[in-house]
């Protein structure tokens, strides 16, 4: 995993609240068998029309976004189901932050196991981000992990929420299963002491 | 600690540490791995990278259900690429030795339905699986819920997850549901209530006489759509019900193991004066069948009810979401959903495809026909039930009347296979999503139960069961 310290980036908006996995990633493209290659896809239900070409007026249609790794999203972000298609066609867009109000867990803990930071704000500075980007559409944010903090162009700086483990995975790179790895002879003491055994049997 | 009153949450939480220390999250051991074809490719590959096995391959269920077609056996596949990831599944578990129930095997079906099936989904137990669904299994009283695909290797490799504890939610639920109301009802209604993302951060646990009055299916449905309300988890503790479900399935313990076992799940329920973080409380007395407006489950409404005027909403975005979703949906606040015209109805999938499902779909269908025009799926969510609905005469029923009754598998709640909605057309849906293009792109869903599907689709419009039955 790519790691995360200080960013700064121009910001896309899609203000609706709950936006769900399957508008992230339509379902009919969660049969690859690849973690790569579904930013075209990235909401594509949302960004194209019927006949494949992109709707003008949609943000990811936007010249700035091919340059923006900020995405700025209403209220309880990727709720529904749990692929992590969503985060992968995210990162493969571009984004490497989503600033919300409120994020549904298992898309939070998919995008913080792929470098995708969450970025939760309240819902004051929620409402000034929109304004600002709104007003001044190249508007560019810095996120800062290692303070969690989140600077406006005037210099105003807000903090952000983050465990101390997912932050120090993110800024160091770490990739979770390589630390869960060396917890191996406790998981066998584990297995041992509640004597685990098989439980399925093949067909 | 084990003196502490605590909740079922909690004590399964508890069984199941692996190692709890400061500033990191706790290692929790996973009894059951569930997995599917859609969610798990990329994490055997994974497993390749590094060389590594799956550790504890006969505590780990495959099966394929989403991407699979639910047309007879004998028609070949068109979808190259959803064949592919099906052969890869079939490679995996090979390859990593994991039990599969594979396409020709008797005991194929959506994977939240086959766990419970055989008596493998057991009290006390963590399962998990790559799909959000998995909250169904905690009708049993275990502590089940979706995971993405990195942790799916996690899992693999390891049959841990790094979890930080989530907080506890209880959900009381009083009263006596009236006729044509079920606990899908139940569930929407909670849903409306709470909003899609309620329950964020929290495992719900189901309580109170309404609830031990269900039945195992009808507490699988509830479950099965906490993440809905945005809990990654449902718990309802076992009791007798539970046991009389398990008792004599294959998986199931035998003998003084039983014994054993059904002592041991005694002591589960949660302690008299065991503190949740947070309570919530509903009752059904009056409780209507329930039916979806809009495009998250969130959005949903008794069935005799108008459509909520988004401007009557208190704040801006919620204002936005209801328009939008309005808009998708091509329709009116204030006109009644009722009489509303329908192009399909879907019966099935991990929510509501299970036999009494299926029987009471058929029931109120018998001696009726589908309204000309109106496409009807009845989809089994396992081959063990599609056999048992065919030895009951159900499929005669729902053939009769003009369904079309398929092999068991997802179908039509994510339209991966070929069972999906025209762009624009309205159905009603057993399914637990309404998301936009979620039966398929530009396509329609009203979420309700299978009484109010079935009654919809001999009228073909939007229907109070109460009124046909």
């Amino acid at each position: 995993m790519e790691p995360f310290r200080t960013m700064t980036s121009g910001i896309i908006t899609i203000p609706a609240e709950n936006v769900d996995t399957d508008q992230i990633i339509p379902a009919r493209f969660l049969k690859t068998i690849s973690k790569t290659g579904l930013g075209g896809s990235l909401f594509a239900d949302w960004r194209y029309d019927s006949n494949g070409s992109p709707r003008p007026d949609f943000p990811l249609n936007q010249p700035k976004a091919s340059e923006a790794r900020i995405l700025l999203a209403g209220d309880n972000f990727g709720c529904g189901s749990s692929r992590e298609h969503a985060p992968w066609a995210l990162v493969d867009f571009g984004f490497r932050a989503i600033v919300s109000t409120s994020f549904a867990d298992i898309f939070r803990n998919n995008a913080l196991k792929n470098g995708l930071l969450p970025v939760v704000v309240d819902g004051q500075t929620h409402l000034q981000l929109f304004s600002l980007v709104e007003e001044a559409p190249d508007t560019v944010l810095t996120i800062d992990l290692a303070t969690q903090t989140l600077t406006l162009p005037d210099g105003r700086r807000v903090s952000f929420p983050i465990d101390t483990f997912s932050k120090t995975c993110l800024l160091e790179g770490i990739d979770q299963l390589g630390y869960l790895l060396t917890q191996e002879s406790r998981i066998t003491a584990y297995e041992q002491a509640h004597r685990a055994r098989p439980l399925c049997q093949h067909e | 600690m084990s003196n502490q009153p605590r909740t079922i949450f909690n004590k399964i939480w508890d069984a199941h540490i692996v190692m709890a220390e400061p500033d990191v999250p706790t290692v929790l051991y996973i009894d059951l791995h569930l997995v599917h074809e859609v969610t798990s490719p990329q994490a055997f590959q994974g497993l390749r990278d590094r060389g590594l096995k799956a550790r504890r391959p006969l505590q780990t269920m495959a099966t394929m259900d989403h991407s699979i077609p639910t047309t007879p056996p004998d028609v070949p596949t068109t979808d190259e690429i959803a064949a592919r990831q099906i052969a890869q599944l079939e490679a995996n578990c090979r390859d990593f030795e994991i039990p599969l129930h594979s396409m020709q095997g008797p005991t194929r079906g959506i994977v939240h339905v086959i766990g419970p099936e055989p008596g493998l989904t057991q009290p006390g137990m963590t399962i998990v699986c790559g799909d959000s669904h998995t909250s169904t299994h905690g009708a049993f009283g275990t502590l089940a819920f979706g995971i993405g695909t990195t942790e799916v290797e996690h899992v693999l490799a390891t049959q841990c997850l790094l979890q930080r504890q989530p907080q506890t939610c209880q959900v009381r639920v009083d009263g006596r549901q009236g006729p044509g109301v079920s606990a899908k009802d139940l569930i929407l209604a909670l849903i409306a209530q709470i909003g899609t993302g309620g329950g964020t951060g929290y495992v719900f646990e189901y309580t109170g006489p309404t609830i031990r009055a269900l039945s195992m299916e009808e507490r699988m449905t509830v479950c099965n759509m906490s993440i809905e309300g945005g809990a990654r988890a449902g718990i309802i503790a076992p009791d007798d019900t539970t046991f009389q479900y398990l008792a004599g399935r294959p998986y199931a313990p035998q003998g003084t193991e039983w014994e054993t076992a059904v002592k041991r799940w005694r002591q589960l329920p949660t302690n008299q004066a065991a503190i949740y973080d947070r309570q919530v409380t509903m009752d059904v007395d009056r409780l209507e069948p329930m039916i979806t407006y809009g495009t998250n489950p969130g959005m949903g409404i008794p069935i005799t009810a108008p459509i909520p005027d988004p401007d009557a909403l208190p704040d801006v975005s919620q204002r936005l979401a209801a328009r939008k979703a309005l808009e998708y949906m091509d329709l009116m606040p204030g006109q009644p959903l009722l009489g509303q015209p329908i192009d399909v109805v879907f019966i099935g999938s991990c929510t509501n495809s299970r036999i009494s499902d299926l029987r009471q779909a058929a029931g109120l269908m018998k001696g009726r026909r589908v309204k000309d025009g109106v496409r009807v799926l009845v989809v089994p969510g396992s081959e063990q039930i599609k056999q048992q609905a065919e030895s009951e005469g159900l499929h005669r029923i729902f053939q009769k009347a003009g369904a079309e009754w398929r092999q068991a598998g997802c179908s039509m709640c994510i339209a991966m296979n070929g069972d999906q909605l025209e762009p624009g057309q309205y159905a009603v849906s057993t399914s637990n999503r309404n998301f936009e293009g979620r039966q398929g792109p530009g396509g329609r869903t009203f979420l309700a139960s299978p009484l109010t599907a079935a009654a919809s689709a001999i009228t073909g419009v939007v229907t109070d069961v109460r009124t046909l039955q």
